[in-house]
């Protein structure tokens, strides 16, 4: 498991560094001062959610529920569960997909932007951003090592900005999980 | 046919287990909350069973009848973690 992310340096391109803001406002949580970059890495979550093309990914998000020796098992959860799981991973990505149209207005190219999330989309976007990071992780099959790099520039390799782009996504879901922290909701008994 | 039904019976009466197993991408953070979501645990219980993911590479979660177990595993699954659901030895 990966421990933290917050140490994220979101503004490494910048001559005169604006650093990247995030609060809760009432009911929604805000991120202010996007830079460009950041803006667009935010504009990908709902591309890099998308397994296709990559078996290991789509290995990992729909991981057997038993050995896979359990035939029988494997079997009717691929049946009858499995689409159930890509319709909740479906609805999350397009939750968070209509969420980020706030990113495309007319403001000029290189402004900084501001993103306002609603606190009730808040389980979407955990959602989206593990599919995301787990997706990007299978891709480029980050090791031990390399998941524990939460300094490495993005500027340099596909692979870098991969890694960058795997742990900014999960500084934000630190920053969602510390806003919701304190009304967990039991969903079984 | 009678031999089918009789294991089917013995895989109702049997307990399982509901087994988490450690992933490096996964934030120790979300997986404490999904523990306490799915199961009603208290942090405290949560964060010990996520440390035993996190240390052992996979910690029991819950044993009991194999339908609530199968749903336990669905839920863990609609939260991306590595879950599995095991008969008990």
């Amino acid at each position: 498991m990966c421990s933290s992310c917050m140490g994220i340096s979101c503004s490494q391109r910048s001559k005169k560094s604006v650093d990247m803001e995030i609060c809760r406002r009432e009911d929604k949580l805000e991120i202010s001062e996007l830079d460009p970059f950041l803006a667009e890495l935010l504009r990908q979550i709902p591309a890099s959610t998308n397994p296709e093309g990559a078996p290991a990914a789509e290995k990992r998000l729909f991981s057997p529920p038993a050995d896979r020796s359990k035939t029988e098992q494997c079997s009717e959860w691929k049946l009858y569960v499995e689409p159930e799981l890509r319709r909740l991973f479906r609805t999350a990505t397009e939750t968070v997909a209509a969420d980020l149209e706030q990113l495309n207005g007319n403001e000029k190219p290189f402004a900084n932007r501001k993103l306002r999330i609603p606190t009730q989309h808040a389980d979407a976007w955990l959602n989206a951003l593990n599919q995301a990071r787990l997706v990007i992780a299978a891709k480029y099959n980050f090791s031990d090592g390399e998941l524990c790099d939460h300094y490495r520039s993005p500027i340099g390799s596909r692979r870098d900005l991969g890694l960058f782009q795997l742990n900014f996504y999960g500084f934000l879901q630190e920053f969602i999980l510390r806003e919701i922290d304190g009304c967990p909701e039991k969903t079984s008994n | 046919m009678i031999e089918k039904e009789t294991r089917s019976q013995d895989d109702v009466d049997l307990p399982w287990q509901v087994v988490v197993h450690n992933d490096p991408v996964n934030l120790m953070t979300y997986v404490t909350m999904v523990f306490q979501r799915v199961f009603g645990y208290p942090r405290e219980k949560a964060e010990r069973h996520m440390l035993e993911v996190h240390q052992k590479g996979r910690s029991i979660l819950w044993s009991g009848m194999r339908e609530r177990a199968e749903l336990y595993v669905q839920q863990l699954h609609g939260y991306l973690l590595l879950a599995t659901l095991e008969k008990v030895r």
